[in-house]
């Protein structure tokens, strides 16, 4: 069985190279040999899923030994993978989620004439995801993380001629970068400390570290992982990265590449668990996110903005939960499966949606499409319910435990992470609702798009409508199979541990309190968009509306400290180097040539002059000479 | 006697120039094949010499020892180790793709003279730097490399003032006028560090002489009457000495702030020129810091290392700022490479061996992910006949496979993992940051910085709506397709499986390890490296 | 009497030769203060010589005399091609050794 673990990373990245090597003669098949190879390492995946249910859970890590990578004296890198249940969680999540939306964007880029290029991108990104998440040590892992950056990077900018797009692009990859360097840094702490960055030796010897190290170590993760799932404050790219096709903001940054921060925490849960400290950051970012991006949700009236800021704060949910420790590991991954399900169901509708209003993304200009899309908009409509976490709804099992496992963290901390879940979890209600209300009902406020041409809306596909289809039925059941007698609990818990808390807070009294509030959001939203008609153009709003629209106003500061700054900053340093550095070997050479300037004049051409200094020069040498014969 | 591999290896570029030039004027496209052998041949060789040095083996391996000026104890002394069998081996590589790439770059303007014979010189110098290059990393003598250092200075001098590059901005007096200051700096500034080397090498003559009474400049025999104790360097001697190689290694390398002379030779010569500057040329530079400073004056090498750490620091942090503060593709590329130099210079002195590994492969990995960055951005420059960047913007739209590899090679500039810049970019982050954490960590800066200047790059001439003077142009050629996929493929490789490489490099590190009196900071909790590896293997 | 007062004979004509020699502008006239430099260097090599009891310094003295007779004439010759292109013998006319 093992070799098949390299297979499923080797599939997809095979692919990717047919595709991106083989040039323009593979153009009408690309596409089918894009999802072929992602269907591949999704059957590989579902042997090996089958494999790991035969054996009894504490024997179900394989591990697959590659080759040595980097040998240099205690330096071993390995190319080595580790698949446990928690690495399978995520290959089962990827690859059947990307082999969905590999089969949707035949559909969806049908008339890109780089539709090729589309689908080797994808299958890098597959392949970068799948190593990231097998990796058996940090730096092959960082190799994925980075990988998945790649791949984000260039399906975010893939309409390259579009401005907008590549400096969206160049963004994610930039602030990505700093994210990166977390987690560079914390490998490099990593071998100093255990003279190791391989998972094995690193988690076992995590009890012989002081707790100080181990907290650096966390930070440092954190870091790596806010920049990868756009967690404040390394959040900014997100929304920009809209700009890629929406098969991409389904796949990568809603449903997989964004929660690997999530998957970096809860694989390094040994270290997160010896350092509180580290531990409670993660919560606190997370709870922040939570919020952030739930409010920027309410304010964009750009159907796939709006879904990102809400993806944002899922994630800030999950991050909340891996903060917790051990209680709240198997939530985290938990709601990140089902969260993977209903949102790429939402990022597909969206495009659906857009595929049908000429690649209309402004909220204010839909209206009334449920007569005209009935399958979009039920699939849409399930995701919807699932993501408001509306009772038996995947949404529901895996958001309520969450919220739970916050109150449990006990003290002021987890009354307030806890009300903060919770008051998350309304303004999720509203922000849902109102994208869910402006979009299929009220009236048609349809325009013409900038060549005039009327929309004309329509159903998709098949080919678009199916993959829909299967993962809106995965956001209406997932959460309920997976608890069926604490099943993925079971699951996962050989790897990440569990341990149940004693909340202050019945169980029964938080589902009724998030039933309250997610009641009072829904009739927030339908107050305001259901019930009055919705303004074809935004009304000016009040000054947190307006500051939501503009992120927060994350990006304005952004503009001024870090790119006038560095602009600045890097401006006079060109001026210094042409006028310091390079003035001070040109002023020496300048000197120089002044000082033989000067020297050239004691040549005047006249012949007495000439004698005076010969004179002079004999007269200085017989005086030496006198001189020294006197010494 | 066995057969002189070393001093064929670089006599045959030496003969091939000499070939070259010969050739009549009229022949000039027999002239760029003949060259093309020649550097092939070299390449030859150099896979042969690759082939049999065996790691781990003798220090240095294919020794070849002859007197040469007997009243001054010098010698003409050959020997690899495994750090110049990878250099030699990248020079080889990378000559015959330099030359592909410039096959055009001389042809002359107008046939009228029939004496006119720029192609033939173009080649010839190429071939003769290579031939300099080679004997000046399988040197064992001082004095002979010392020769060879300086001796190079010539044919590049011609290279870069005779052969410019045609697009700059001013017409055709100023670019002259550019050229020959870019041309004349890069030699005076070489000559000046040359001079300061000069001194010290007369003063180890001095010394020698004085205490074995005949003076020597070969290194294993300095060596080996150190570690026996029949040689001394007095603390004052070692140090003066040290600056002077190292002054004039820091020049060539180059280390801020004596780095002012590259963006003028790069951004003025050719494409091809230019990574013969940097990727070949200066490696000679970092090559020597190792082999000389480090082995002959391990003392003075470790007196000196918290200042050359910090300047290293500067010059990563600096030339990756300045990068993105350019206007020029070609002098943007040039404040990326000082950057890059920063991190050898700062792996080499972190005394690690990750971080001598990781510079030693440093050096490799940025000859080539330069080249194939550099020589893409020639073949823009030439088909635009501009290197400002304003000029450009859309070229993806109409010239895909250009924008394609231009990214590939500014992804490899930017140390993307799973491309061979990356694994030594790491190596020497971990190395410097084992012993100088704070370094390590600003040097980490330099990734986040790199990825912006590269990524602007990319943006600003790639992307866009296609401007006016970039419509027409015509994607890339067969015979760049040539030069740019077999460097993409080696990147690959050496991101991928970079064993044999530092394999090779591996024992002689240790080596320079053990000179230096120096060994790794044992990891916080002892974790023997290899049972922790077998545990994971498992 | 006393050998030294050649010497001091010597000295002076050297003296009034290099004064000659850097004061006056008239060519002929250094040219003639240069030959009075060195007929005193002779002077002096011929007391020397006859202090020291050889003959070196006399030999010498012919040698100096032979090169002088060799300077005379291409001097001259010098001088007065000068003359017929500047129609002026002055020294300070000739200032053409400059950059």
């Amino acid at each position: 069985m093992d070799p098949l673990i390299g297979a499923l990373v080797g599939a997809p990245l095979l692919g990717a190279g047919i595709l991106l090597v083989g040039g323009r003669r593979l153009d009408r098949t690309g596409h089918w040999i894009g999802c072929l190879w992602a269907a591949v390492s999704f059957v590989i995946g579902v042997v090996l899923f089958a494999d790991l249910l035969s054996r009894s859970p504490a024997q179900r890590t394989l591990t697959s030994h590659l080759f040595t990578w980097v040998p240099v004296a205690g330096f071993q890198a390995d190319v080595g993978f580790q698949l446990d249940q928690l690495s399978m969680t995520f290959v089962l999540l990827i690859t059947g989620v990307g082999t969905l939306i590999h089969i949707y964007s035949v559909g969806y880029m049908e008339h890109d004439e780089n539709r090729r290029k589309f689908f080797g991108y994808l299958n890098l990104f597959l392949a970068a995801m799948l190593l990231l998440v097998l990796a058996d040590n940090y730096l092959l892992l960082y190799v994925g993380w980075e990988g998945v950056g790649l791949a984000s990077y260039l399906l975010i900018g893939f309409w390259q001629h579009k401005p907008s797009a590549a400096t969206a692009a160049k963004k994610a990859f930039l602030v990505n970068r700093v994210g990166d360097m977390g987690l560079s840094i914390a490998i490099m702490v990593m071998f100093t400390t255990f003279g190791s960055f391989a998972f094995r030796p690193v988690f076992a010897h995590v009890g012989d570290v002081s707790q100080g190290r181990l907290t650096t170590i966390g930070l440092l993760l954190l870091l790596a992982a806010c920049g990868k799932s756009a967690q404040v404050p390394l959040q900014s790219w997100l929304g920009d990265a809209m700009e890629g096709p929406t098969p991409v903001s389904a796949l990568i940054h809603a449903a997989t590449m964004v929660t690997a921060g999530v998957y970096l925490v809860v694989r390094s849960g040994a270290i997160f668990n010896a350092a509180p400290t580290a531990q409670l950051a993660v919560c606190v970012v997370g709870a922040v996110t939570l919020v952030f991006g739930a409010i920027v949700g309410c304010a964009k009236d750009d159907i796939k903005k709006a879904l990102a800021g809400s993806t944002m704060s899922q994630i800030g949910y999950m991050m909340l939960a891996a903060g917790l420790g051990p209680i709240g590991y198997v939530f985290a991954i938990m709601h990140l499966v089902t969260h993977g399900f209903f949102k790429a169901g939402l990022f597909l509708g969206a495009g659906s949606v857009m595929h049908g209003m000429n690649d209309e993304v402004d909220m204010r200009r839909f209206g009334a499409l449920r007569t005209y899309m009935p399958v979009t908009f039920v699939t849409f409509g399930l995701g919807y319910l699932a993501i408001i976490g509306f009772p038996g709804l995947s949404g529901y099992w895996s958001k309520d435990k969450i919220i739970e496992a916050a109150f449990a963290k006990g003290g002021t901390e987890g009354w307030t992470l806890g009300a903060v879940a919770l008051v998350g979890a309304g303004i999720t209600a509203f922000y849902m609702t109102r994208v869910m209300l402006m979009t299929f009902f009220g009236d048609k406020r349809w325009q013409p798009d900038a060549e005039g041409h009327e929309p004309h809306p329509h159903e998709s596909p098949k080919i678009m409508t199916i993959p829909m289809s299967i993962l809106a039925f995965g956001s209406v059941f997932a959460g309920g199979l997976f608890s069926i007698n604490s099943a993925f609990l079971k699951w996962l818990q050989p790897v990440t541990g569990h341990s149940d808390g004693h909340s202050p807070v019945a169980t029964w009294e938080i589902t009724v309190a998030t039933l309250v509030v997610l009641i009072l959001g829904v009739g927030l939203a339908w107050q305001s968009y259901g019930r009055q008609a919705v303004p074809a153009v935004a009304p000016r709003g009040s000054l947190l509306t307006r500051a939501a629209r503009r992120d927060l106003l994350q990006d304005d500061f952004n503009h001024v400290v870090l790119v006038r700054g560095g602009e600045h900053l890097t401006r006079s340093l060109v001026y210094l180097d042409h006028t310091v550095v390079d003035g001070a070997v040109n002023g020496t050479a300048a000197g120089v040539g002044g000082l033989s300037g000067r020297l050239r004049r004691l040549q005047n051409g006249f012949v007495r002059s000439y004698a005076v200094s010969m004179l002079g020069g004999t007269a200085v040498l017989v005086a030496a000479t006198l001189l020294m014969r006197g010494v | 006697m066995s057969f002189p591999l070393l001093t064929v290896t670089a006599v045959v570029p030496a003969a091939g120039a000499v070939v070259t030039a010969a050739v009549p004027a009229a022949r000039r496209t027999a002239a760029k094949w003949t060259a093309l052998a020649f550097a092939l041949a070299t390449l030859v060789l150099a896979a042969v010499v690759t082939a049999r040095f065996s790691p781990g083996g003798a220090r240095y391996q294919l020794t070849e020892s002859h007197a040469w000026i007997t009243a001054f104890g010098v010698r003409y002394e050959l020997g690899v180790d495994g750090i110049a069998v990878v250099l030699v081996l990248l020079t080889a590589v990378l000559v015959p793709f330099v030359m592909l790439a410039g096959w055009h770059d001389a042809d002359p303007l107008e046939t009228s003279d029939r004496r006119w014979r720029p192609t033939q010189g173009f080649f010839a110098l190429i071939l003769l730097v290579e031939a300099m290059v080679v004997i000046a990393f399988e040197s064992t003598d001082v004095f002979l490399f010392y020769v060879f250092f300086e001796a190079m200075l010539i044919p590049m001098y011609f290279l870069i003032g005779g052969f410019g590059d045609q697009a700059g901005a001013h017409g055709e007096d100023e670019q002259a006028r550019q050229r020959s200051y870019a041309a004349v700096k890069f030699l005076l500034y070489n000559l000046v560090g040359g001079l300061v080397m000069l001194a010290a090498v007369i003063g180890l003559y001095a010394v020698t002489a004085h205490q074995l009474g005949a003076g020597t400049f070969s290194l294993p025999q300095i060596l080996h009457d150190r570690a026996n104790g029949t040689l001394t360097l007095s603390t004052t001697a070692e140090r003066w000495i040290f600056l002077g190689f190292f002054f004039a290694f820091a020049v060539k390398a180059p280390l801020w702030p004596l780095h002012t002379w590259l963006p003028n030779a790069m951004g003025e010569s050719t494409a091809p020129v230019a990574v013969l500057i940097t990727a070949v040329v200066d490696k000679v530079g970092t090559f020597a810091m190792l082999r000389y400073c480090l082995q002959l004056f391990p003392a003075a090498s470790k007196w000196a290392t918290p200042v050359i750490l910090v300047l290293a620091v500067i010059g990563i942090i600096y030339g990756a700022l300045l990068a993105v503060g350019q206007r020029d593709i070609k002098r943007l590329i040039a404040y990326a490479s000082i950057s890059h130099f920063g991190f050898i210079i700062l792996g080499i002195f972190a005394m690690t061996s990750q971080g001598q590994s990781g510079a030693t492969l440093y050096m490799v990995n940025h000859g080539v992910s330069t080249a194939a960055l550099l020589l893409v951005a020639g073949f823009l420059i030439s088909r635009r006949g501009s290197r400002r960047i304003a000029d450009f913007g859309g070229v993806q739209k109409v010239a895909p496979l250009l924008a394609g590899t231009f990214l590939v090679g500014g992804l490899a500039t930017l140390s993307l993992p799973g491309l061979g810049p990356f694994v030594s970019e790491f190596l020497v982050l971990v190395g410097t940051f084992t012993r100088y954490p704070a370094l390590g960590v600003i040097a980490t800066l330099g990734i986040v910085l790199a990825a912006l200047y590269v990524l602007v790059l990319y943006q600003r001439t790639m992307t866009g709506p296609v401007k006016a003077g970039i419509e027409g142009m015509k994607d890339l050629k067969v015979r760049e397709l040539v030069v740019v996929a077999p460097l993409i493929a080696l990147l690959l490789f050496l991101g991928v499986y970079p064993k044999p490489v530092t394999d090779v490099i591996n024992p002689a590190v240790k080596d320079t390890l053990s000179d230096v009196h120096r060994t790794d900071p044992p990891p916080k909790v002892t974790v023997p490296a290899v049972a922790a590896a077998k545990e994971n293997a498992k | 009497m006393n050998p030294a007062n050649y010497l001091y004979l010597s000295a002076l004509l050297f003296t009034i030769g290099a004064a000659g020699v850097l004061i006056r502008r008239n060519a002929i006239i250094v040219f003639m203060c240069v030959e009075l430099m060195l007929n005193a260097c002779n002077l002096a090599f011929v007391t020397f010589s006859r202090l020291h009891g050889n003959l070196d310094g006399q030999i010498i003295a012919f040698f100096t005399m032979v090169v002088a007779a060799a300077e005379v004439v291409v001097g001259l010759a010098i001088i007065v091609t000068f003359f017929r292109s500047r129609h002026s013998a002055s020294v300070d006319d000739a200032d053409l050794m400059k950059l």
